[in-house]
């Protein structure tokens, strides 16, 4: 009795934590249709920000809790409702989950870098430390009480808020009807800035209350979130009571199992895995079957309009693209040091990884927060089948995980859009407790994956892995090709642009979706099962997982070269982390900061750079002219004049920079194209002649200074032509104009297009 | 013989009943019209027969075979198939593909003959390589129908595929319904173009407030003054 | 005509790529009762929908008291004195009655007087100022989306198909509050496919076709054969 009572408030005061941070998704969700995936994250960086304050500066408690939840909080919840959640009207699901995907690495890389972990720091230490009562003869710590009472705070401000407010009232009239809202009076926006507002305010007394009890840790606070979710889904993402009861439940679920389980409940293993996991999987469980016992979503006309666009890549440019880039990093490799291949060879896997996602979120639009599980999964049977890595176990391997790939989708089919999301986390996090972190999996904390045998080649080097990587990513990126050019492809579009007549066309969603699931899951297995080296589990940990759908998104997840970009992004980053110390805080907020621009930009950054470059087509004496140039560069390599550093970063500018500016050089007037040609010229010849090798004594330093050249070179000779005819291949400026419309040509013209003229 | 039955649906939202009990019957070879003010109930009626809205009772039969509980892509399997009055094509894919997806689906052999035709049928030609999504009205409707056509179903249904045509495109549409139930295609027509209604229709029902309070030729239809009450009001 | 209140001059308008309107142009005098008549997918209710704010015209000019307001936002111009009634019902149905009300205070208005006089004309709302809006009759909800318009003295009053799944005797009794609305100096624009019920009320009527304007004139002049022809394609003569 005595037991069951105190595991009753330990529960107790767990769910109200939940609680709170559940009410804060529930209050954002409904007013503005975002569900933010960066909840947890904002209440792990005010926990921060109340440490900050209260113990290492030593601001009285009450003052620093007043900055932190009433002050800082709002404020940080407003700025993110206006700067970055409002452009996101009118994009796809995927796009609004990658936006708060990129608040989370943003907000993670912020902490990491105020605040890193290895420096000593204060304990944060709980309300009223070592303080506590004794309720019916159990001793209950003062923070506890103060934990649950807060939750009931909660509970009843919202309700005053949400019913006794003029500004509550206006937050439930936008969730029942936005526009009759407007047609009011109210401002939507507004209504949804405090809501986003209040929200932050929730995650960070939650964060705060939770680091009173487990510590400052990043992890952990943000992972409060995945919980969260349960409770949230429990109230069907709108029901606040239900919430607040859902969250409860988990909590003493959580601290009964704590209690009373037993060895013998379970059997301690099965089929060799320990079930060991399980009381960390619960909440996990709990949201994956309050998940799969949501009504189906019910088919729906009404089609969403995407601003996003994708084009059918022709099998010649593809080809053409797949070859050059096996021929390139042939080429580049052997002038490589040995950290910069690994560097390069973690982008390739990455940028399989990304392109796993093409079939299933860039083709099908389902989204998936777990690519990187079905990796290690490739990787855990590549190393536990037989064969030592010959092409059949590497087969078998992908096989299989394409297999399960499917089977977890088929539950999870019934739902759509956020929910699915959600329920592929779900599925991450169970794999991840359930399957990696096992003794059984990874002995002494790592497997060695072996390296793909191909006959008649011996791969031992990591030159020789990174070539094996990179053509396996062309290969792949050729079968997704290959797929969007075939009726698979064209259904899984289909199955995007309209579930409502792809069904009624006859089109079984369910095995639509179940192929575009395993399909992906057999793409992310190669990047697993290709690892050649030791791997850990952390490296397939969901939150892995959270940068790889971000940066694929970024780059543009309906083409393979938006994975390649994405892909090369996210390796060399993390890499670059580890190279540049200097850059390393930089390089952590990068990811994130890109990402949150997506509002702006949804197509992803490859469509637009291949955009830039598609006023090249049929232009073939700039294409020799770009080749030639291109030629110039590696034979003064070859002869020694540029170093190989001056080679990377010369080629970079000349194809990002100076080619894409050309067709605009030859259609400016003179004295524009006098000035664009000097400008260029001198921009190549100051990056020719800067011995790159020895002016930056680190990688990612050049990296960075490619950047910023082909953003000085490239937008810079853009804007000089600005002014001028801006060129498409279409355009009528081109068409050789010479001179003004006379007034009757204007007088027809205006009569053919039915202008009225007063 | 009928084509498709519908038998006593009744469809309730919450406390509103939005289909009350209907009684309709589609035949082979006819044009049947569909009609009624807004809110009538009419496209939930529609989305009855297509299986994207479960009846609270009654039942539809295809063929005489009742299909009340196949979901959706089944009931295009038994040669169904329907447009959408807001526009639901395949936005990213290109006019031909959309036709060759309802095809491919149709699991019909020499596709790509199959889009041809359809794109003949319909006349169609100048814009099939363009992407679907960005098509003006006009020819979005047409691209509706070729690809409905392309799944080579015996049921048709129409809905409102006359809105946002100017009256060139209407009667052409006219023309086009003819010709295809002259091979023998059931077509059901929701529409409120009355001009086009009148003059392609062999049956037309009407429907107000969930129930048919009238049924019969459109000659009819017109000079019914329940019919016109309902679309007018009381006097 | 005096200086119209509202007017629409050469509006484009729609969906995406579905052009709805083409080239819509007409003007609503101030106190009269316009009433926009015409068979479905003519582009009434698109029509209401750009003058309220809701739909961004792809080009044209939308005057209101002889101020350029195209593009303004719908609370902007529902600030500025212009009440929507959107098709369906034009209240929140998880919020109360009492609620419903406060959210016509974003108008500048006070609750209590916005209370009072939407009790006062329909004490049947103040039986139920507690119960939740959607769970009414279809007639007290669009009693209660008329007290909207009440209470806070639009000098525009828009509405869109007030009648919609109403049984005909409670339309005519919720045209006669408008018509008392339109005594009290409000210009009203009124979209309805029940012309005859509506054509009492307006002073003027605008037909409309394909997304353009087919006739117009003083409603009492809108014979029957006109609406015939328009709504069933025929001539009953």
């Amino acid at each position: 009795m005595q037991q069951l009572l105190t595991f009753t408030i330990i529960g107790l005061s767990t769910g109200a934590i939940y609680a709170v941070v559940a009410s804060g998704l529930v209050v954002t969700y409904t007013t503005s249709g975002i569900f933010n995936l960066a909840h947890g994250a904002t209440g792990m960086l005010a926990a921060f920000t109340y440490w900050q304050l209260r113990f290492d500066w030593d601001v009285p408690a009450p003052i620093a809790l007043f900055l932190t939840l009433f002050v800082l909080c709002p404020l940080f919840g407003a700025l993110t409702e206006r700067v970055v959640m409002r452009g996101l009207q009118g994009t796809t699901e995927v796009v609004r989950l990658s936006v708060t995907v990129a608040l989370f690495a943003f907000m993670i890389g912020l902490a990491n870098w105020v605040w890193p972990s290895d420096s000593s720091r204060e304990a944060f230490l709980k309300f009223f430390e070592g303080n506590s009562v004794s309720i019916a003869g159990i001793n209950v710590s003062w923070h506890r009480i103060i934990t649950f009472g807060c939750a009931i705070l909660v509970a009843i401000v919202l309700r005053l808020v949400l019913f006794r407010t003029r500004m509550g009232v206006a937050m439930r009239a936008v969730v029942d009807d936005r526009n009759l809202t407007e047609l009011n009076g109210g401002r939507p926006d507004r209504v949804s800035m405090f809501a986003w507002a209040l929200s932050a305010t929730l995650a960070g007394l939650a964060g705060i209350l939770l680091a009173g009890e487990q510590q400052l840790n990043i992890e952990p606070l943000v992972l409060l979130v995945i919980n969260a979710y349960a409770a949230a889904i429990i109230g069907r993402l709108k029901n606040l009571p239900l919430t607040f009861l859902g969250a409860a439940v988990l909590g003493l679920l959580d601290s009964y199992y704590l209690a009373y389980s037993d060895e013998s409940w379970f059997p301690q293993s099965a089929f060799g895995f320990s079930l060991a996991g399980i009381r960390a999987a619960i909440p996990t469980i709990v949201l994956f079957i309050a998940l799969l016992t949501r009504p189906q979503s019910r088919l729906r006309a009404g089609i969403v309009r995407f601003r996003e666009e994708t084009r059918v890549p022709e099998w010649s440019t593809s080809i053409l693209g797949a070859v050059s880039l096996v021929a390139v990093v042939v080429a580049i490799s052997g002038m490589l040091t040995r950290s910069n291949t690994l560097l390069l060879l973690n982008g390739f896997t990455m940028a399989i990884v990304a392109l796993s996602l093409v079939p299933l979120t860039g083709y099908a639009g389902q989204m998936s927060l777990a690519p990187l599980t079905f990796a290690g999964l490739g990787a855990i049977a590549m190393a536990k089948l037989p064969g030592d890595g010959n092409i059949a176990t590497f087969v078998l391997a992908v096989v299989i995980v394409a297999v399960v790939g499917g089977i977890v989708a088929l539950p999870a089919l019934r739902l759509s859009g956020i929910y699915l999301a959600l329920s592929t986390a779900a599925f991450a996090v169970l794999v991840t407790k359930l399957v990696f972190n096992q003794k059984q999996t990874f002995q002494s904390g790592n497997i060695a994956v072996p390296i793909l045998k191909i006959p008649f080649v011996e791969i031992d080097s990591p030159r020789g892995r990174l070539i094996l990587t990179a053509t396996a990513f062309s290969l792949l990126g050729l079968l997704v090709v290959a797929v969007r050019r075939s009726r698979l492809g064209r259904r899984l579009i289909a199955l995007k642009d309209s579930p409502a007549a792809a069904a009624t066309l006859g089109m079984n969603l369910t095995r639509t979706k179940v192929a575009a699931f395993a399909l992906s899951a057999g793409i992310g297995a190669c990047a697993g099962a290709l690892a050649g080296d030791k791997v850990s589990p952390q490296q397939y940990d969901f939150t892995q997982s959270l940068p790889v759908v971000l940066l694929a998104v970024v780059g543009g997840v309906g083409t393979v070269g938006g994975a390649l970009f994405g892909g090369l992004l996210l390796g060399g980053n993390s890499v670059l982390a580890s190279v540049v110390p200097s850059l390393k805080n930089l390089s952590k907020i990068l990811p994130g900061t890109i990402g949150i621009t997506l509002g702006r930009n949804p197509s992803g950054a490859a469509t637009q750079t291949a955009e830039a470059f598609r006023v090249l087509k049929g232009r073939w004496n700039l294409l020799v002219f770009i080749g030639a140039g291109a030629f110039v560069i590696w034979a003064l390599t070859a002869a020694d004049v540029l170093s190989h550093w001056t080679f990377v970063v010369t080629g970079v500018v000349w194809f990002l920079a100076v080619a894409p500016n050309l067709p605009l050089v030859v259609a400016s007037s003179s004295a524009r194209r006098a000035t664009a040609v000097v400008y260029l010229a001198a921009g190549l010849v100051i990056t020719a002649a800067i011995d790159w090798s020895t002016a930056l004594d680190v990688t990612g330093q050049r990296l960075i200074a490619i950047v910023i050249l082909v953003a000085v070179i490239g937008l810079g000779a853009q804007r000089i032509m600005e002014s001028g005819p801006r060129v498409r291949a279409d355009s009528p400026d081109v068409i050789g104009l010479d001179r003004d419309f006379s007034g009757e040509e204007i007088e027809r013209a205006e009569r053919e297009l039915r202008v009225v003229i007063r | 013989m009928s084509l498709l039955y519908v038998d006593r649906v009744i469809v309730r939202f919450g406390g509103v009943t939005a289909v009350d009990g209907v009684n309709l019957l589609a035949r082979a070879g006819e044009v049947t019209g569909l009609i009624g003010p807004n809110g009538a109930g009419k496209t939930t009626l529609f989305n009855v027969i297509s299986g994207m809205q479960e009846p609270t009772g009654g039942s539809v039969s295809l063929d005489s075979v009742d299909i009340t509980d196949l979901p959706a892509h089944k009931r295009a399997q038994r040669g169904m198939a329907r447009t959408f009055q807001r526009l639901e094509l395949f936005g990213s894919l290109s006019v031909r593909d959309n036709i060759k997806v309802a095809a491919e689906l149709a699991a019909l052999t020499n596709v790509n003959s199959i889009v041809d035709e359809m794109i003949e049928r319909v006349g169609i030609a100048d814009i099939a390589d363009r992407p679907a999504g960005d098509l003006p009205t006009g020819s979005a409707r047409l691209v509706e129908i070729a690809r409905a056509l392309a799944t080579r179903p015996k049921l048709l249904l129409l809905d409102e595929p006359a809105s946002g045509l100017d009256e060139a495109e209407s009667d052409r549409l006219g023309e086009l319904l003819r010709t295809l139930a002259a091979t023998g295609l059931g077509v059901l027509l929701v529409e409120h173009d009355m001009g086009l209604v009148m003059k392609v229709c062999d049956v037309i029902y009407v429907l107000d407030l969930g129930q048919i309070i009238a049924h019969g030729t459109p000659n009819e239809i017109q000079h019914d003054p329940k019919v016109l009450e309902a679309y007018l009001g009381a006097s | 005509m005096t200086e119209p209140i509202l007017e629409l001059r050469n509006i484009r308008a729609g969906y995406g790529a579905i052009e709805v309107l083409h080239d819509l142009s007409f003007a609503v005098g101030r106190g009269q009762v316009v009433v926009l008549l015409g068979p479905n997918g003519a582009g009434k209710s698109t029509a209401i929908k750009v003058v309220s704010g809701l739909l961004r015209p792809n080009s044209g000019q939308l005057i209101v008291a002889g101020r350029d307001v195209t593009g303004a936002r719908p609370d902007a111009l529902a600030r500025a004195g212009l009440c929507t009634i959107p098709e369906g019902r034009g209240i929140f149905p998880n919020l109360t009655v009492r609620e419903n009300l406060v959210m016509a205070t974003f108008t500048g208005f006070k609750l209590a007087d916005v209370e009072e006089r939407a009790y006062s004309r329909f004490p049947r709302l103040s039986e139920r100022r507690n119960q939740l809006a959607g769970t009414m009759s279809g007639g007290e909800q669009q009693m209660l989306s008329l007290a909207r318009a009440l209470a806070t003295e639009p000098a525009i009053l828009l509405l869109d198909e007030l009648s919609m799944g109403l049984a005909p005797k409670i339309v005519a009794e919720l045209y006669e509050q408008v018509a008392s609305i339109a005594d009290d100096g409000v210009s009203v624009l009124v979209v309805e496919q029940f012309a005859r019920t509506v054509l009492g009320v307006a002073d003027w009527a605008v037909v409309l076709a394909h997304g353009t304007v087919q006739a117009a004139g003083p409603a009492s002049e809108i014979g029957e054969d006109v609406l015939a022809g328009a709504y069933l394609g025929s001539s009953p003569t």
